[in-house]
């Protein structure tokens, strides 16, 4: 359960919780004005309203993954069957790619994914912060470039510059969604 | 150390691919590369050098782009037991065109033959079939491989699981190209894909 972290009030953090945000809409046009095809995932309450969009789509097969790695190794196939693709996980989840994202420099193919982050901006949960510290560096290490968007207003040029680099450039790119853009996760109201 | 009953991994790959058509065929790292580049070397084989635990996931990926093109992957149970979650994907996906063929020596044959868990315990046509793999068998006779080699062509009517227990002989490697852009670029040049 997330809700926007500058509310303060937990009656209206949860309305806030409820209410479709625009980003989520904005990024799904983005990935369906590049025809991404394949959308593997594991879920994340923050990805919870570009996954409903995903899987009421006509064009996009949302498949949901039992490890983030396998997104990885999927979106390499995908292209190499002429479709491109996008990876949904949390900052949890890069961790578990590290050696599967060796292919996105032996096949560099177009590689985008899309990281809501936890383990900052007032994580309740200390168990998230260690993998949510180290998200870029690890992802750096891999050889993947790194965008972030913090605030919702920002969420469409990044998203569109991310994109862009991804499937025209081949640059494998993780776009990191922050905590403060999805709001941290209210465990104790 | 060889034993008679066990089928030679060599011979299982080239009877899977004697006619294989227009099938796209993706090769597990170590062994199972060696043995697809052992059958004949063609523009529709994706050899991997690594990514180990991935090889039916970037099958699933390539059969959902391409439904009514069989795919194929023939890779070790080392490999297979180190992406055993991509069978409750595949079993959740159910993609018509793909089948998986496990060349099961019960080792990690590129190590130094370490046992693997398939020796003693683990079973993986069940576990493909608790993944939601209805057709998973386990494979004796090379028979069952000219069947399932027929059975993958049928883009209609998988996903299809075998897993084949093989002898552990130690093969002189056949070496495919280990330069994966070059054989992307190539595969998707078959499927008429131009370069970026």
């Amino acid at each position: 359960m997330h809700a926007r972290a500058e509310v303060s009030d937990p009656h209206a953090q949860n309305k806030a919780q409820d209410k479709a945000q625009a980003w989520p809409d904005e990024i799904f046009a983005i990935l369906t004005r590049h025809d991404v095809r394949q959308v593997p995932y594991v879920p994340d309450a923050g990805h919870s309203q570009l996954i409903n969009h995903v899987l009421g789509s006509s064009t996009m097969r949302g498949i949901p993954l039992t490890t983030e790695e396998e997104g990885v190794a999927l979106l390499a196939g995908a292209w190499a069957g002429g479709q491109k693709g996008v990876l949904l996980m949390q900052s949890s989840g890069v961790g578990n790619c590290s050696n599967m994202l060796s292919l996105t420099q032996v096949f560099r193919f177009p590689f985008l994914t899309l990281v809501t982050m936890r383990g900052e901006w007032g994580e309740f949960n200390p168990w998230q912060v260690p993998m949510g510290t180290s998200t870029q560096g690890v992802l750096e290490l891999a050889g993947i470039h790194v965008l972030r968007a913090s605030d919702p207003a920002e969420v469409k040029e990044v998203m569109d510059a991310a994109a862009s680099q991804a499937y025209n450039a081949c640059t494998p790119t993780a776009l990191l969604l922050s905590q403060r853009l999805i709001g941290t996760k209210v465990f104790v109201k | 150390m060889s034993k008679a009953n066990l089928l030679d991994r060599r011979q299982v790959v080239s009877t899977l691919l004697a006619d294989r058509k227009d099938a796209l065929v993706v090769a597990g790292l170590g062994a199972s590369t060696y043995d697809l580049a052992a059958a004949g070397d063609h523009p529709r084989n994706l050899y991997l050098w690594g990514a180990m635990g991935g090889a039916v996931m970037i099958a699933l990926g390539l059969a959902l782009a391409q439904p009514d093109l069989p795919v194929v992957v023939v890779t070790g149970d080392g490999e297979m037991l180190m992406g055993m979650g991509s069978l409750a994907t595949v079993g959740l996906q159910k993609p018509k065109n793909l089948s998986i063929l496990v060349l099961d020596n019960e080792a990690y044959g590129e190590t130094g033959g370490q046992v693997s868990h398939t020796a003693a315990a683990a079973d993986l046509v069940g576990v493909a079939r608790a993944c939601g793999i209805a057709d998973a068998k386990a494979i004796s006779t090379l028979g069952e491989i000219a069947d399932f080699a027929k059975g993958m062509q049928d883009v209609r009517s998988g996903p299809r699981f075998a897993n084949v227990k093989i002898d552990s002989a130690d093969l002189e490697r056949v070496l495919s190209s280990r330069d994966g852009m070059f054989v992307l670029t190539r595969l998707r040049g078959a499927l008429g894909h131009a370069p970026i």
